[in-house]
């Protein structure tokens, strides 16, 4: 046998890896930076707001009146220096992002599943149910976002858990519409009638053939709205419709009270707070164009 | 409603006026228009014509495959193995596809599903008809298929991904999934017109030697006339929704008759020729299948067309006057539908001998026109 020979019945014998379209989209996101900037900002995100009891300098709701302990600028033993009751910026910081932790991901899991079983019984029976499951979302989609989610706070009382739930309700019609699109689509398949062709009944065909390849938008979708979550419970934690008790630190409250002092030389009590939003929602938006990219099937080569 | 000469006892498959319509947002589309075929077990029959003559959605209807809910069997039967198809319910429907009835696909590259292995899209097949198979023993019979169908590799192969597979090799995948429970019948729709011509061959070799290996009857569906030349026995060629001319491969290719199977064959490269002609397209375009026209739909197009053409419908009948019917297997009958058939002479010239008088004139087609209309206004 010839080295070429060789060679040749070598690479016919190496194990062919079971290259997934999951595993290919993992490789192309890890070598997307910017992808990988949202993650480690996520990670960031994630990582203070569970462990913030255990690495909080301070207890975020204890300070003192004292005009020496208020507004205290940035120092080493306030390294983000002290809000207007004199509480430690940096703890409530850290504190603060369990509850915007806590809203993104309630408003998201629920928002996601609502939508999903919307979006999945409109797209794949269709007919009449589709007919009315889409008027529904067309009213909901009609509303302004923001007035929607405060009208259902104001009815359900404030609270993190009543934000998570208007949060939610405004994202169910985007997400079934999403799903009811890509599953539309994906009916029509040249490998969806293959697979009826082989007489697979269709509960399988929904669950084995449409839905993993109906996902793929979807957790693009879940990703970019955990970001706009964390905006939209700031927003109504600035109106004043989060937590009412006012030693729970939150971050939209956190610029409530503390944006009429931006000009009397306390700027930071405002601008900490608003980074930290800042870099939380920028890590989502990466971490989802990374992954809108990583999945689209134009892109594979 | 053409009867044939002897008992259809024998047959896997009758087709008997079949029609099929399409709802459309310009009118309803009159895709197949009353076919009638049959084939015989272990025959390979090759179903010709241009895109849009409606041989897709034949083997979709005998599939049970329309699309929904555009597509609808307007009247006929499809009698299969002695059942008709078209009065079982979804679910016998469903049993019956990939046992006895199974299809190949015209694109590899969309035909398999992306996400999931090669190996749970075969197992899939097994098991839909047989839950009591288990695992092991599907996943041994998923590696006998791929090295069925020459792919090499197999156990490390059903692991992988159709992206991870050459469009040849996805095109030997469907095969195997069509063939896992020995089928009655396959019906192969273009599979091998997104394939590179190199792979062709291989292709149409493969349905071949399986089909004579497990003894299923083929239709092959093909726009290319070359495609079928080689491996069926028996080819229609189809127009407009009809059926225009049926006869052994061997016959067709000698003495086509019917004028558009003359421009079918004078269509493909000649290199035997030696001459460097230029291909002869057909002219014109195919008819709008919105409308029901009298005539035969051909002849607009058709240089040998008379009045008659315009205004009669030629049925599917025996080109040797009051010759029994044969409707399959080796000794069908060439039957051809139209007036004024070409002869030999005709067929090799590609025209009508001098001395024929095409009727095209004004005053007919205008003739023509209006009788459409009057069709078309009918309620």
């Amino acid at each position: 046998m010839t080295a070429g020979n060789i060679a040749l019945k070598q690479v016919l014998e190496e194990p062919i890896k079971g290259s997934s379209l999951w595993r290919d989209a993992a490789r192309r996101l890890v070598r997307n930076p910017s992808a990988m900037v949202g993650l480690f900002l996520i990670g960031m995100f994630v990582f203070v707001a569970v462990f913030a009891p255990f690495i909080s300098p301070y207890d975020p709701s204890a300070g003192s009146i004292t005009d020496a302990s208020r507004f205290q600028p940035p120092s080493v033993n306030h390294l983000l220096g002290t809000d207007l009751l004199g509480r430690d910026i940096l703890s409530r910081i850290f504190w603060g992002a369990r509850a915007s932790l806590w809203v993104s991901i309630l408003s998201v899991t629920l928002g996601l599943t609502i939508g999903l079983v919307a979006g999945a019984i409109s797209g794949f029976f269709g007919g009449w149910i589709d007919f009315w499951i889409m008027r529904v979302v067309d009213i909901m989609l009609s509303l302004p976002g923001l007035l929607l989610t405060i009208t259902i706070v104001v009815f359900l009382g404030p609270g993190l858990n009543t934000i998570a739930f208007a949060i939610a309700i405004e994202n169910v019609p985007i997400f079934a519409r999403i799903l009811r699109s890509s599953i539309l689509g994906l009916k029509e398949s040249d490998f969806t009638t293959a697979a009826r062709s082989i007489g697979a009944k269709e509960s399988r065909i929904l669950i084995n053939h449409i839905m993993p390849n109906a996902l793929t938008p979807m957790i693009v979708a879940a990703t970019l709205a955990l970001a706009t979550a964390i905006v939209d419970a700031a927003g109504l934690g600035f109106l004043g419709f989060g937590p009412q008790d006012p030693s729970t630190p939150e971050w939209g409250a956190m610029l409530n009270d503390t944006y009429r002092y931006l000009t009397s030389g306390a700027g930071f009590t405002a601008l900490f707070p608003g980074v930290a939003i800042v870099l939380s929602v920028l890590g989502f938006n990466l971490l989802g164009d990374g992954l809108r990219e990583a999945l689209d099937p134009r892109l594979k080569r | 409603m053409i009867a044939f000469d002897e008992p259809a006892a024998d047959r896997l498959l009758s087709v008997e006026e079949l029609r099929v319509e399409f709802s459309s947002s310009s009118g309803r589309v009159h895709a197949v228009n009353g076919i009638t075929f049959e084939l015989a077990p272990h025959e390979t029959l090759g179903i010709v014509g241009e895109s849009g003559c409606g041989k897709s959605v034949t083997s979709l209807a005998i599939m049970g495959l329309l699309p929904k809910p555009a597509g609808r069997i307007a009247g006929g039967q499809v009698i299969f193995d002695g059942t008709d198809l078209l009065t079982l319910k979804a679910d016998e429907m469903r049993e019956l596809r990939g046992r006895d009835l199974a299809m190949v696909f015209q694109d590899p590259m969309t035909s398999l599903n992306p996400v999931i292995t090669i190996e749970e899209q075969l197992v899939e097949v097994i098991r839909a008809h047989d839950s009591k198979v288990n695992k092991a023993a599907a996943h041994k019979r998923a590696v006998e298929l791929l090295e069925l169908v020459g792919i090499p590799n197999a156990k490390e192969r059903l692991r992988g991904f159709a992206h991870q597979l050459s469009g040849g090799m996805r095109q030997r995948v469907m095969i195997a999934i069509a063939l896992a429970l020995h089928p009655k019948l396959i019906i192969a729709d273009e599979p091998t017109t997104a394939l590179d011509v190199t792979i062709q061959a291989q292709i149409l070799e493969l349905i071949q030697r399986v089909a004579n290996e497990t003894g299923a009857a083929v239709m092959l569906i093909t726009h290319d006339l070359g495609v079928v030349a080689g491996m069926t026995q028996r080819i229609q060629v189809m127009y407009a929704g009809r059926i225009v001319e049926t006869a052994t491969t061997r016959e067709l290719f000698a003495h086509p008759r019917h004028p558009y199977t003359v421009g079918l064959l004078r269509s493909i490269p000649r290199l035997d020729l030696g001459d460097n002609r230029a291909l002869i397209p057909i002219d014109g375009l195919p008819p709008d299948m919105t409308r029901e026209r009298p005539g035969c739909p051909f002849a607009p197009r058709c240089a040998w067309a008379t009045d008659q053409c315009l205004v009669e419908d030629p049925e599917l009948s025996s080109v040797i006057a009051g010759q029994r019917t044969v409707s399959a297997g080796p000794e069908a009958t060439h039957r051809v539908a139209c007036w004024n058939p070409a002869t030999d002479e005709e067929a090799a010239q590609g025209a009508p001998a001098s001395g024929h008088v095409s009727a095209i004139t004004d005053s007919t087609q205008a003739r023509a026109a209006a009788a459409a209309a009057a069709l078309s206004d009918a309620p």
